[in-house]
């Protein structure tokens, strides 16, 4: 059984919001419809995202991290939203685990937001429907693009490549092999929802230097000990010639 | 949680309704136990039915207005099998209709008014179950999942019902008006009990989820610098109230105040006295109280989601 999902690393991740923007702009001109935006120029802007960089600080200054958190609908392998949802509108495709939102049978009534412990799912101001990423179902499956493209769009527009997309099912899947090689995670295990989508945490980096990378053992300047200037000491040319 | 003033009175509006609908039953029950009950005429059950029809009614307009598209609310009636909103969706008209033949019988006076009263109540309790699960069932808002959300949707719209009632009885059968005051005196104090069960509770609880869960990074220090936002949005506007915390407290006083201590007193007041004005005046001040407290119960809730959007900048 296949299970898309995207597993996002956290330690390239640099907060640049192209996957932000990327989203926006191919799930608002795609066939999902528009995801409002009001008052953009003005007070109060607000709009409707599937997908947000967060920005926390960690630890206490100055030995603190800044760890930019990309966050988007996690398509739960047992997702709550669906089982509330009174007309069926919200529900988890068998086929491939993404978790999407019949637009023309929501009745807008936000239980299903409600049910979702991340907050993923946002009420259209405007459409007055659920709203949710999609994992850009209508890109993956576009034989219109090329074969290359048929990626998420936030996956196409990474420019550190912080996001892989693939089915977590699969144990030969780059997604499932970083997983499982750098000890990718859930958010909130606690509530037992399953997240497909996965985080790959920070990892220390340490710089281990040798002395010799400090010191070129290559130079030709500093063969047999001996100086490539003279000491500032010995007589110069001057102090031993009169002109 | 953001309450919305839709579902505070659909939640009250029915509530009374079906508390209002179990005080007839109960009442023809009791006759019909040959409980040395006083008997009203028929006058009595099919107002006494139209106040609860109304009521109901009224929450259910009520509930369209919490709708983003309530042109297609037909379809919420499908996932029954899973959803406790949907199937509070079609037990809600099927009692609103069993209300309506439950008056019609009594005004033709048809046969087996007391079947019909039973499948009325069966359905009355079964409402205030959907009800309260629809807030029980969403585990992680851990305020609303709880035994105790349902126990108080029946026992306050029960207590609500029954004040309701004393105060039609003292109207239009001043023989039944003592035992419906006892019984809203009664249910009242047990809704104190159970409320205040559900705020000790919610007092003592310690959330399950942290920053910590949320990012999935286990250092003790984590402070939110951006939500990825720099106005408003839907989880800004929809999980949380915007209110200081010396207002919420105000408001649990107040429907703890408005909701079951004064309706006591001015019940115990309109039985001594028999004045009908007096237990309007409880109904009148109960469902203030209830109003405050159903506001209370949504503002309080804390929706972990709330975790990702701390600071704006």
């Amino acid at each position: 059984m296949t299970q898309l999902a995207l597993v996002i690393d956290l330690n390239v991740c640099v907060g640049c919001q192209a996957c932000v923007t990327s989203c926006k702009s191919w799930n608002t001109s795609g066939t999902a419809g528009s995801l409002a935006d009001l008052n953009p120029y003005d007070e109060d802007p607000t709009g409707t995202f599937f997908n947000r960089v967060q920005t926390f600080e960690v630890g206490s200054y100055p030995n603190t991290e800044t760890v930019h958190f990309p966050k988007s609908c996690l398509h739960c392998e047992d997702p709550p939203c669906v089982p509330v949802c009174p007309t069926g509108a919200s529900y988890k495709r068998a086929e491939d685990g993404i978790v999407l939102v019949d637009y023309d049978k929501c009745i807008g009534c936000k239980y299903c937001s409600w049910a979702c412990p991340y907050g993923v799912r946002e009420l259209d101001p405007e459409r007055k429907e659920m709203t949710k990423c999609t994992l850009c179902v209508d890109r993956i499956y576009n034989e219109a693009l090329p074969e290359r493209d048929r990626k998420p769009a936030c996956v196409l527009a990474c420019p550190t490549s912080a996001r892989i997309f693939g089915d977590v099912h699969d144990p030969d899947s780059s997604a499932s092999k970083a997983i499982r090689e750098r000890g990718g995670y859930q958010l909130m295990p606690e509530w037992g929802t399953e997240p497909s989508n996965h985080y790959l945490p920070r990892r220390k980096t340490e710089m281990t230097i040798r002395p010799d990378e400090i010191v070129r053992t290559d130079n030709p300047l500093k063969v047999d000990g001996l100086k490539p200037m003279p000491d500032a000491s010995t007589p110069a040319l001057d102090d031993a010639a009169s002109w | 949680m953001n309450p919305a003033f839709s579902v505070i009175l659909l939640t009250t509006l029915t509530g009374a309704a079906q508390g209002l609908f179990l005080a007839l039953f109960g009442c023809e029950l009791a006759h019909a136990l040959n409980l040395s009950a006083p008997t009203p005429g028929h006058d009595f059950y099919v107002v006494g039915a139209l106040i609860s029809l109304a009521l109901s009614g009224a929450g259910l307009i009520a509930s369209f207005f919490h709708l983003g598209r309530p042109e297609r609310a037909w379809r919420s009636a499908a996932m029954w099998r899973t959803s406790w909103l949907s199937r509070e969706v079609i037990v809600l008209p099927a009692f609103m209709a069993t209300t309506a033949l439950y008056g019609l019988s009594h005004a033709m006076d048809w046969p087996l008014t007391l079947a019909t009263g039973a499948i009325g109540a069966v359905l009355a309790l079964a409402l205030f179950v959907c009800t309260g699960m629809i807030y029980a069932c969403l585990k992680f808002l851990q305020e609303w999942a709880s035994p105790l959300t349902v126990v108080n949707y029946l026992v306050l719209g029960c207590a609500s019902g029954l004040t309701l009632a004393s105060a039609y009885a003292a109207l239009s059968a001043a023989e039944l008006m003592t035992m419906m005051t006892s019984l809203a005196i009664a249910l009242t104090l047990l809704g104190l009990v159970t409320r205040s069960a559900s705020l000790l509770r919610n007092a003592r609880l310690r959330p399950r989820s942290s920053l910590q869960t949320a990012i999935g990074i286990h250092h003790p220090r984590i402070a939110q610098r951006s939500q990825g936002l720099m106005g408003g949005s839907f989880n800004t506007r929809e999980f949380f109230h915007h209110r200081t915390l010396q207002f919420l407290r105000s408001v649990k006083w107040t429907f703890l105040l408005l909701a079951f201590v004064l309706p006591v007193l001015l019940l115990a007041a309109g039985a001594a006295t028999t004045s009908s004005p007096l237990l309007w005046l409880a109904f009148a001040v109960q469902y203030t109280g209830l109003l405050a407290e159903r506001w209370y119960f949504f503002a309080q809730a804390n929706h972990p989601q709330n975790l990702y959007y701390q600071t704006i900048s």
